[in-house]
């Protein structure tokens, strides 16, 4: 009995080393500069071909503003923010430049994820938190960031990258904002991450 | 040839959402390429011990800059039509400092979240709920905030206008302090060691 035991634990063992040894390791990122050379040419093609930066949050909100539109439409229409995103009603407010560039950025996350072998599920944080927690960190940094993009009327995309490039003084404001804030309290969540 | 093109009507708004879709490719491809789907990679950034965010962030700032600067100079991009967004000093330093909070303690911003969404990050997904949320309580208390939304208003305003000094220049002082930046980061990074500050408390 013993033994049969010892034979079906020893062909698990080796079916799992099988598994895990069949899915490819991760490629190393890229060196930055090199991405942030790409990433300021996709920028600058924007500028070029659009005459306007790139951005996130303003998609969002698109899809809120719809979402609420479908559910309680008087409360949208009366909502001078909600409205803003709906528009006047002659096009449909997710056929919007915004949303279609945040689909492409799905799109082109998960490409160069699964060409790098990185697609994966996993929740990503340190040693010395549980998964829930972080879960909930993560809900709670992206409703304070949500509300800030929106106070800033824009976020990382769409002030820092964007209006930094265009010596924005605004977008700079904001880009030293977000690193003073970032920097402030690092300290607090460090258990987070490392 | 005149660009943006766009602004001289060279395609309408039908295929601008194609176009739309294809930079959003191209902007997902190189975050994920830098790493920035893992908020580990991310959060780093604010302990010092791997500033990648700041090393792409400004190398494709001043790449944009520098290519946005050139190609007005031989005259293809009319500079007046790239849309430039006004300033609004106090709520943008307020929500900057709000964004750079919710970065830390999330790990993402919204775009990057899309790509860690996208390559299967359980907590990039529930940051974009979250995200949503912050837009909802925004939405819902705008009656409230829009005073100060509205305040501190100083228009379209650039570094150049503020300075009233030449655009070149201003290009010029930007990537020098890029640069200094760049070394100044790799000489942090090899002080402080990739584990970064605080790892042990």
């Amino acid at each position: 009995m013993a033994s049969q035991a010892k034979a079906v634990i020893l062909e698990n063992f080796d079916t799992q080393v099988k598994e895990h040894t069949s899915v490819k390791t991760a490629k190393p990122y890229w060196n930055p500069y090199l991405a942030g050379l790409g990433l300021g040419l996709v920028l600058l093609s924007a500028f070029v071909i659009m005459g306007r930066g790139l951005g996130a949050s303003g998609a969002f909100s698109s899809v809120l503003a719809t979402g609420i539109q479908a559910i309680a439409p008087d409360h949208a229409w009366t909502n001078e923010f909600y409205a803003e995103y709906i528009g006047d009603g002659t096009k449909h407010p997710l056929k919007d430049w915004l949303v279609f560039e945040v689909l492409g950025v799905f799109v082109g996350g998960f490409l160069s994820g699964a060409l790098a072998h990185r697609v994966k599920r996993t929740v990503e944080k340190g040693p010395r938190i549980t998964t829930a927690k972080r879960l909930v960190f993560a809900f709670g940094g992206g409703a304070l960031m949500g509300f800030g993009a929106k106070l800033a009327r824009g976020c990382t995309s769409g002030q820092a990258l964007t209006g930094g490039a265009l010596l924005n003084v605004g977008s700079w404001a904001f880009m030293m904002a977000v690193f003073a804030g970032a920097y402030a309290l690092a300290y607090f969540v460090r258990r987070q991450w490392q | 040839m005149n660009a943006p093109f766009f602004k001289f009507g060279l395609f309408g708004d039908d295929v601008s959402l194609i176009v739309a879709f294809v930079i959003g490719i191209g902007f997902g491809f190189f975050l994920e390429r830098a790493g920035f789907g893992s908020a580990r990679k991310l959060a780093a950034q604010f302990y010092l011990g791997d500033l990648t965010v700041f090393k792409v962030m400004f190398t494709a700032i001043i790449t944009a800059m520098i290519g946005l600067y050139y190609l007005s100079v031989i005259g293809l991009v009319d500079l007046s039509l790239v849309y430039v967004s006004p300033t609004y000093i106090i709520p943008q330093t307020i929500g900057g400092l709000l964004l750079g909070i919710g970065f830390v303690i999330g790990g993402y911003c919204p775009g990057t979240s899309c790509v860690a969404a996208a390559t299967g990050r359980t907590d990039g997904i529930v940051f974009l709920l979250g995200v949503v949320a912050g837009i909802f309580v925004f939405g819902e208390s705008f009656d409230l905030i829009k005073e100060f939304y509205a305040s501190s208003s100083l228009g379209q305003l650039t570094f150049p206008r503020l300075l009233g000094l030449p655009y070149g220049l201003l290009v010029f002082a930007v990537v020098l302090m890029a640069l200094g930046g760049f070394a100044g980061a790799h000489w942090l990074e090899k002080k402080i060691g990739p584990k970064g500050i605080w790892s042990n408390s």
